[in-house]
């Protein structure tokens, strides 16, 4: 896991002889198999600094190597088509189909015809868009998100072990982008590449990151770290200010569900006894019970006043539990459930939506300091 | 009516003329379309990185352009002779700034992501101008080639001056023998058949579109 598979020694970019160099004498070490996400201020040169690896942007000074191979010079065209790149504006070829931009590194690689048409399928299944209905398509008739996934899959194509990012999601709605960056991380459980993703935005970093490198003007590195020691304890003032306010909630987006403790409440489920439910409920703790379906599936939380009103069944009394948690869910996602949620508390379900407990603001709170 | 019979009785007892000028008439048109159009599109190409080449470039051929045709076809006798060839010049500096302007615009139009995008996953510069920038700048190229080709169909009919044939014999021998019978019905068969060459040839160019230009951004 931790062999070198990119290394950035001692590069500058300059343009001119007067100005700033964009890229400082920078060194830097892409580990195999993880995301590493380069975040700044804009025009810090961290898109400098990726383009430098694929030699979109000649370096003035410095090596660069690739599986400890020197590539600083030769072909640049041969080393791109070992690299998978994807950009903001995503840049798909509008004349040709979807299938035909995928295929476009494949076919420079000389790919025969039967192994390529084989991988746009692959390709199309992995970015969750149905092979018969978009192979032909043209990209002017994709969404933002679609188009992104497609970039993503051109870039996947061949198999390249390092994938390149610059700001992949960042024109695209926040819930779709959201999304993506789900599903990106799913895919990048399979397929261990090794990313280099740029970002301005912290908390896109922090939730992509195996590890975050912090850089300011020059590309120089202010802090490299993984996240959580980011966040943990920022290197100087100025991490700290890109960090902003609120860290330990951006923290939150690292922890899953199923990190902290359940609590677990009164339950019922049908035929219910009131008396019975009524003695349950004022015996514990809660003020609230959950009613259970035939399936364990929690569908209402009853309080005292709903059983009380014996002019409605149980089943339809009380308020419905409209959103449940899952144990991968971040524990951001369950503060918000949480905050919405009528009685303050989050029910988490297995995958096929059985009870397994409840999210409450204390056990979060009990998480967090344990960490400080 | 009477002279809609009559000039159709012209053309027929002429077929013969009548297909030679045709020819010669289409003759230019092909030749300078395909000859003018590689040199613009080269032109284009070439200077595509520099702003003051594409200027330059432009103004150049706006140039030719601006010189009035009569003396365009003339100014080359000295060099070249009569006929075909300064026939062939004249139309060919003609017929270039509409192709190269749209080349240029063409080419500037193509969206730098896609570009970006190109290279960064191993396109060779020529692979990224012939696979990418030239079939994103061809719909714009064609419809400046569409341009040159009506302007080459009208102009053409000035070869006649420097005897250079096509279908500008008819126009000129009318205009020859005017008020004579038999003149009118000249003037007007070599104007009308310009216009039916002009609307055959807008018409292969039209198909010569729906054939070229991918669905993808038509």
């Amino acid at each position: 896991m931790s062999e070198t598979l990119i290394r950035l020694e001692n590069v500058s970019k300059s343009y001119g002889s007067g100005a700033e160099p964009a890229v400082r004498n920078l060194t830097l070490e892409v580990k195999k198999g993880e995301v590493l996400v380069l975040v700044g201020p804009s025009g810090c040169g961290k898109s400098t600094t990726l383009r430098l690896i694929n030699r979109l942007i000649e370096p003035t000074s410095g090596r660069i190597y690739l599986d400890g191979e020197d590539v600083t010079d030769g072909d640049p065209s041969v080393l791109r088509r070992k690299i998978g790149y994807v950009i903001q504006q995503v840049g798909l070829f509008p004349h040709r189909t979807i299938a035909e931009n995928i295929a476009t590194v494949p076919k420079l690689l000389g790919w025969d015809k039967a192994k390529i048409e084989a991988r746009i399928d692959e390709m199309l299944e992995l970015v969750s868009m149905d092979p018969e209905t978009y192979r032909d398509r043209y990209p002017k008739e994709l969404s933002g998100g679609q188009a992104q996934r497609i970039g993503v899959a051109r870039a996947l194509a061949a198999d390249p072990d390092v994938l390149l990012m610059d700001e992949p999601f960042g024109a695209i709605d926040p819930i779709t982008r959201d999304r993506l960056q789900n599903e990106f991380l799913r895919l990048q459980q399979e397929l261990k590449k090794t990313i280099v993703f740029v970002t301005h935005d912290i908390d896109e970093a922090i939730k992509m990151g195996n590890r975050i490198a912090i850089l300011r003007e020059g590309s120089e590195i202010a802090q490299l770290d993984t996240p959580e020691a980011i966040l943990a304890h920022p290197a100087d003032e100025f991490v700290e200010s890109f960090l902003g306010s609120g860290a330990i909630l951006k923290g939150l987006t690292l922890k899953k569900v199923r990190d902290i403790e359940l609590h677990q409440v009164p339950t019922m489920s049908s035929p219910v006894m009131r008396e019975q439910a009524l003695e349950t409920l004022r015996a514990s703790d809660d003020q609230v019970a959950l009613f259970l379906d035939a399936n364990d599936k929690p569908t209402r939380w009853i309080d005292e006043r709903a059983l009380n009103r014996t002019s409605q069944p149980i089943e339809k009394s009380g308020r419905p539990v409209t959103v449940d948690l899952q144990p991968e869910d971040t524990l951001q996602d369950a503060l918000t459930v949480m905050l919405q949620s009528s009685v303050g508390m989050a029910v988490v379900t297995d995958r096929k939506g059985k009870y397994l407990g409840c999210c409450t603001i204390e056990s979060l709170a009990k998480l967090i300091m344990s960490d400080g | 009516m009477d002279f809609l019979f009559s000039l159709i009785d012209f053309a027929l007892a002429r077929q013969e003329q009548v297909l030679e000028g045709l020819a010669q008439h289409t003759g230019y048109v092909v030749t300078v379309l395909v000859s003018a159009g590689l040199f613009a599109i080269l032109t284009g190409v070439v200077t595509r990185r520099s702003q003051l080449a594409k200027e330059l470039a432009l103004s150049i051929a706006s140039v030719f352009l601006t010189i009035p045709s009569l003396a365009l076809f003339v100014v080359f006798i000295p060099l070249v002779g009569l006929g075909f060839a300064p026939s062939f010049i004249a139309l060919f500096l003609y017929s270039l700034l509409p192709i190269l302007r749209n080349t240029i615009t063409g080419l500037d139009g193509i969206d730098p992501g896609v570009l970006e995008s190109a290279k960064g996953m191993g396109f060779s510069p020529v692979q990224v101008l012939l696979k990418v920038e030239l079939p994103l700048a061809w719909p714009i190229i064609l419809a400046g080639i569409r341009v040159s080709s009506m302007l080459v169909v009208g102009i053409a009919a000035i070869a006649t001056l420097v005897a250079g044939g096509g279908l500008g014999d008819f126009i000129k021998s009318g205009l020859a023998r005017l008020p004579l019978p038999n003149s009118l019905e000249s003037i007007w068969l070599g104007t009308l058949l310009c216009l039916v060459l002009a609307l055959v040839i807008d018409l292969i160019l039209q198909a010569l579109r729906v054939a070229t230009i991918s669905k993808g951004i038509r």
